[in-house]
């Protein structure tokens, strides 16, 4: 079979697919953030990490299946986001955009070594029983913890979606998005909205975590993998738009597969790269921004 | 100022140290006659991205140094105790230098350790401006020892040694199925020693009969390894031969499963995993069978079990920079012994002129030629049954070769 039939181009678009989903999950909270705060959380990727030692814990410590602990998780990292927000950035960093950049920088180091020195770097992984369980394509097997990672990718960011478009709350979201002052004065409390975002957004991780773990490992560098590639992904969409992250996360996903077949997996990433490079020339806005 | 104890100032504590300090200056030949501890350096990466493996290096060199203690020290010398003088190298270059600094100061007679080639470089570099002994646990590649330092010394296997016979051993053990197996595809993580061990395996096997099909690079870390097992379901190879890092290899060994791509062999040399407690641990399915070639104890040696048994006791896993720093602190303490002083000169010759046997390592007679041990070697292990098995060479194998797989 030749590399370039239609049959192998078509399962490694289907793998970048894949991995693309749980990409735009990560990219999704980040970009949410972005978008309503306007700032950039550095915490992001050190929070993923801890979400992934949370679904580590829940199945090693507590039995817990990591697509069942996914709820109580997303449950336990909204409150987290919604504390640390409230409690921490917002007071230690006086009101000022710059002062957020450098918290969340902080809060990123803490965390990362606080992991290191209660695990150690080593790297765990949960053999789960149905980890080799595969739904056969007749062109290729996938994993089915791998399509339920899709799925379950998807089905998060339409929820999200729902939430943001047709509940008080969302409005409220979007309008402190659009206009802080303006939301202010029509009596909605921008704080509470700050770390209601900054809580989503930690709990998109958790679920994130929950469906990652099943193919991938955790050690307290791991969120570092997945971060660098959610920042491009949220520059590629569009600074703070949920549908831009999430076609973003997608077209990456394929963009890194097909390079990687044919180009090699070393440099393959070159095709992320420049697709980045392109659209700042040509889209500075991102795919989906509604202004530079 | 506030009293922490009654009658304890600043001036007494002052006064009585100063006194403490002119005492041990005055009288060094009178404490070492006491058998003084020998201070030995211990050096390892236990922050930053190797801590795990110098946590694990830091336990094998603990292990040995209470052994030698409990047994009563060293003879020749009194009895004198070996006093461990930890550094941690920051998973650095310069973190392992800044420590032979250090462990100059505090006066150790020789250092162990390193784990990392970069380290390891830097470290025994530092350590021979001091002519301090060094001895590298478990940086393979060639040029420390290709330096022409006289102070440092490699007890374990180097690349060359590891290649060589790691190649070797594959074609002996496909010729001694009947040479069924043909093709081969290598996936390599791309730096220094993936890329090397790829260009290695590209000079030897096609000269032997092998056609390699296809040999693919990939970066550390890499997210997803679909892709590259796709290539391997196209391409159907006989043999897989992994040579990248534990977290690589395991991504890769799971995509095999969940691909249901079967070689008829998976062979790696130095593998990340291959030979790992706790991928054999965590992942009994996808490891079972994995050859590697790689450091390994004498399984047929009980003090290698009983040492085995003592770590995992512990809740340890019991891994190669585990024996590896424990042999090299035996290595040490056999030269300390022939030594007869805490010289460092004289222990850099005992070291040199070593025929260090009775370890738990599979080797052969040790001899230090420019500073490689010529008598060490690594051997082939298997995972069969959730245990890691030594299958060649044949004088150290504890199991037979499971070769070629089995079809599923």
């Amino acid at each position: 079979m030749s590399l370039l039939s239609p049959e192998i181009l078509l399962v490694a678009v289907l793998n970048g697919v894949m991995v693309g989903a749980l990409y735009a999950l990560v990219a999704v909270g980040l970009t949410l953030i972005y978008g309503v705060l306007h700032i950039i959380n550095f915490a992001h990727g050190a929070l993923l990490t801890l979400a992934l030692f949370a679904v580590y814990l829940a199945h090693s410590q507590l039995g817990l299946d990591p697509y069942l602990a996914a709820a109580p998780l997303a449950v336990l990292f909204f409150g987290l986001g919604y504390a640390l927000q409230r409690w921490i950035i917002t007071p230690a960093s006086h009101g000022e955009d710059r002062n957020i950049l450098l918290v969340t920088l902080g809060l990123a180091i803490i965390i990362q070594n606080l992991l290191l020195y209660l695990f150690r770097s080593d790297t765990r992984t949960i053999d789960l029983p149905y980890a080799s369980d595969v739904v056969d394509l007749q062109i290729t097997f996938v994993a089915m913890s791998r399509l339920i990672g899709l799925v379950g990718s998807l089905v998060v960011a339409a929820l999200l979606w729902l939430f943001l478009t047709r509940t008080d709350t969302g409005r409220a979201v979007r309008a402190v998005a659009k206009e802080r002052m303006g939301a202010a004065l029509q009596g909605i409390d921008v704080d509470h909205i700050y770390a209601v975002t900054f809580g989503l957004g930690t709990a998109c991780l958790a679920v994130a975590a929950a469906l990652l773990i099943p193919n991938f490992y955790v050690n307290p560098r791991v969120g570092e993998a997945f971060v660098l590639i959610a920042f491009t992904i949220v520059v590629l969409g569009g600074m703070g738009s949920v549908p831009g992250a999430l076609l973003g996360g997608l077209l990456i996903g394929v963009v890194e597969s097909l390079g990687g077949l044919l180009l090699g997996e070393s440099l393959g990433q070159l095709g992320i790269f420049l697709i980045f490079i392109l659209v700042l020339m040509f889209r500075p806005q991102g795919l989906f921004g509604a202004k530079a | 100022m506030t009293k922490v104890l009654p009658g304890l100032t600043r001036r007494s504590v002052l006064k009585t140290t100063a006194l403490g300090g002119v005492a041990t200056l005055a009288l060094p030949g009178y404490l070492r006659a006491q058998g003084a501890p020998i201070k030995v350096g211990i050096l390892q990466p236990v922050t930053g991205a190797l801590s795990y493996s110098g946590q694990q290096g830091r336990l094998g060199a603990e292990a040995a140094i209470q052994e030698i203690n409990a047994a009563g020290g060293i003879k020749s010398m009194g009895g004198a105790k070996l006093e461990m003088v930890f550094g941690d190298a920051r998973s650095t270059p310069d973190g392992g230098t800044q420590e032979v600094e250090r462990m100059n100061g505090e006066g150790v007679v020789a250092i162990v350790g390193g784990f990392g080639s970069s380290i390891c470089l830097a470290a025994s570099q530092a350590a021979a401006r001091y002519d301090i002994p060094y001895l590298v646990d478990v940086g393979v590649a060639e040029t420390i020892t290709a330096r022409g330092l006289k102070n440092t010394f490699r007890f374990t296997a180097g690349l060359n040694q590891v290649v060589e016979k790691g190649i070797a051993n594959l074609i002996a053990l496909n010729e001694s199925a009947g040479s069924p197996l043909k093709t081969v595809m290598i996936v390599h993580e791309d730096s220094l020693f993936g890329s090397g061990m790829a260009k290695a395996l590209n000079d030897a096997l096609p000269g032997k009969g092998y056609q390699i099909l296809s040999t693919i690079p990939h970066p550390t870390p890499i997210r997803d390894f679909n892709n590259v097992v796709l290539q391997i379901r196209a391409q159907n190879p006989d043999i897989i031969i992994p040579s990248n890092y534990y977290n690589e290899y395991v991504l890769l060994a799971r995509a095999m499963v969940q691909q249901r791509a079967r070689p008829k062999a998976i062979y790696s040399i130095l593998g990340g995993a291959a030979s790992s407690p706790r991928f054999v641990k965590e992942f009994p399915d996808a490891a079972n069978l994995v050859i590697d070639c790689n450091h390994w104890i004498n399984a047929k040696n009980p003090r290698a079990e009983a040492l085995k048994t003592k770590i995992e006791s512990g809740g340890n896993f019991f891994t190669y920079e585990v024996f590896n720093n424990y042999s090299n602190v035996l290595l040490l303490a056999d030269a300390l012994e022939r030594a007869g002083s805490a010289d460092r000169g004289k222990l850099i010759e005992a070291i040199a002129a070593s025929t260090f046997e009775g370890h738990i390592m599979p080797y052969g007679p040790t001899k230090f030629v420019n500073g490689q041990n010529q008598g060490a070697q690594p051997v082939v292990t298997q995972v069969q049954g959730g245990e890691i098995k030594v299958v060649r060479p044949e004088e150290f194998a504890n199991a037979k070769a499971v070769f070629p797989f089995p079809p599923a």
